[in-house]
């Protein structure tokens, strides 16, 4: 059953902390919930699907469900990482056409800047099976992703300062963005002067660490008619999971490669169709990776694609992450899925920043990469039309 | 993590077998590297499983690998209380592993180039195996 405008997203809302020292992250969860809710104009007891991942406290639906008083019919605590917000996006489409639920909670937030948790916020589960074989080498993420970087270049010629413009193009966006952790417009020159974190990645090719999040609504075609925002419609969905091929290792693509075909097969739509994308900017090459997997362009032409501008809204052909993304300005819970979702629907609604809104936008694509993209991972692409 | 350390060396996390890597890990006290190879079609994979990931038979057996490959890719971390470098070898025997280039300059290093194994005691004693360019 295709979930082709069997639903719409009638609420966002990001939290516009970006250090929260003194919010549990219960509390952030409940106050995105309420923003995108009140965002809706809905009530708490009209909500009766929830879905939250990995970064939700203790038992996820069942502690948060709780907390704030949910009455639910139909849960997923679906967790894919950074992505699983895109996925739930997904799944609440599927359990809204198969009439499981009317209307859906997504939230997404946590905390690890205050709680000074950086990358790690649990400890490795010694029964994963990969453990012993990876963790003596010092898998950060980090590293992972620079050698992505570093093959992609191999292979195809990819160029340091190629990666620099994604960083330049998020903070041009960033500046606009009163929330946005980094506001300063930043040159081809900063980010490859910046130190090597794990080369050939530097400083600025990585994303910030921040606290925060943000929650959408998605609801029944019959609700969102019936209420006072612009009718969002999921017109298409896919996922995928790639890894390691049990040493058949290939780091010069991502699960994009198969949930985006599948996401625009649904649509029927093609890249050319999109006038706006988010994506999950864990780092430069992160997004490199999603342009050519999503087919912006052929495989390996990223660095030419992204290179001069290219990605800056109001000057290239494909503007990106308008509110400064990853790179700029927040990462709430290590996981960027749920803020790019956020971008899109503002982008669809004309509710993005004068600065940044993309003219005539009708047709968005969200795309995260959840895990890593050096070992295994999850991709969730999403397509939405304002109707 | 080891980006997460605040001074001294890098520890080497030890690994934690589970009962059918055991021999794995006994190979590499000894200084041998394993493979897991399938019987049934004829396939090496890493890291070992239980089933051949490939083609789903358990008719498994341990290979002596040569210890030779070449290096598909590597970075070195500098985030750290002292850097090292991360990599993916691919063995002789076709599988890639995930490990660290060792004993070299890794700004002289090169993506193709051939790597020999040599063991390296973790944390808490058990060798675990690295590489380092021929």
């Amino acid at each position: 059953m295709s979930i082709r405008n069997k639903a719409y997203i009638v609420g966002a809302y990001e939290h516009p902390t970006r250090k929260a020292d003194t919010l549990s992250v219960a509390q952030l969860h409940a106050d995105v919930a309420r923003g995108a809710i009140a965002d809706a104009g809905l009530s708490l007891k009209d909500i009766d699907g929830y879905f939250c991942a990995g970064d939700a406290p203790g038992l996820g639906t069942m502690s948060m469900g709780e907390y704030l008083g949910l009455t639910l019919r139909h849960v997923d605590s679906t967790e894919t990482g950074g992505s699983a917000p895109l996925v739930h996006v997904h799944h609440a489409a599927q359990a809204i056409a198969q009439g499981k639920c009317n209307i859906a909670l997504v939230t997404l937030a946590g905390r690890p800047r205050a709680a000074v948790a950086a990358l790690q916020l649990k400890p490795p589960d010694p029964d994963a099976p990969e453990l012993q074989f990876e963790a003596p080498f010092g898998p950060a993420t980090q590293n992972g992703y620079a050698m992505c970087a570093r093959r992609h270049m191999h292979e195809f010629g990819t160029t340091s300062e190629q990666l620099a413009w994604i960083k330049v193009a998020a903070s041009h966006h960033a500046q606009h963005n009163p929330n946005a952790m980094l506001r300063q417009l930043v040159t081809v020159e900063d980010v490859v002067n910046s130190p090597f974190v794990s080369d050939p990645l530097h400083r600025l090719d990585c994303c910030v660490i921040s606290d925060g999040g943000g929650a959408l609504i998605i609801a029944r075609p019959e609700i969102a008619a019936s209420l006072q925002r612009p009718k969002i419609a999921i017109r298409g969905a896919g996922e995928a999971l790639k890894h390691g091929m049990a040493g058949k290792v290939d780091l010069t693509y991502s699960a994009a490669r198969f949930s985006g075909p599948r996401a625009f097969e649904e649509a029927g739509l093609t890249p050319a169709d999109i006038k706006y994308v988010s994506l999950y900017d864990s780092f430069t090459v992160t997004v490199l990776f999603q342009i050519e997997d999503l087919g912006f362009c052929a495989k390996g032409q990223g660095g030419r694609f992204v290179s001069d501008g290219n990605l800056i809204s109001g000057i290239g052909k494909l503007p990106f992450n308008t509110d400064g993304g990853g790179l700029c300005n927040n990462h709430p819970a290590n996981r960027g899925g749920m803020t790019k979702v956020i971008e899109a629907v503002r982008q669809l609604r004309g509710e993005a920043h004068p600065a940044v809104q993309v003219k005539n936008c009708d047709l968005a694509l969200a795309n995260g990469i959840g895990g890593s993209l050096a070992t295994r991972h999850i991709a969730g692409t999403l397509i939405m039309e304002r109707q | 993590m080891s980006a997460n350390q605040t001074k001294g060396p890098r520890k080497i996390i030890s690994p934690q077998p589970h009962d059918y890597t055991k021999p794995y890990w006994e190979a590499a006290n000894e200084g041998r590297l394993l493979v897991r190879k399938c019987q049934a079609c004829d396939e090496a994979h890493h890291y070992p499983r239980t089933l051949c990931p490939f083609c789903g038979s358990d008719d498994l057996i341990w290979l002596n690998a040569t210890g030779t490959g070449t290096i598909y890719s590597f970075s070195t971390l500098r985030v750290g209380p002292e850097p090292y470098t991360i990599a993916y070898v691919t063995l002789a025997e076709g599988p890639t592993m995930m490990t660290n280039l060792v004993e070299c300059d890794p700004q002289s290093v090169q993506i193709g180039q051939k790597v020999s194994v040599v063991f390296r005691p973790s944390e808490q004693g058990q060798l675990v195996p690295m590489f380092t360019p021929e």
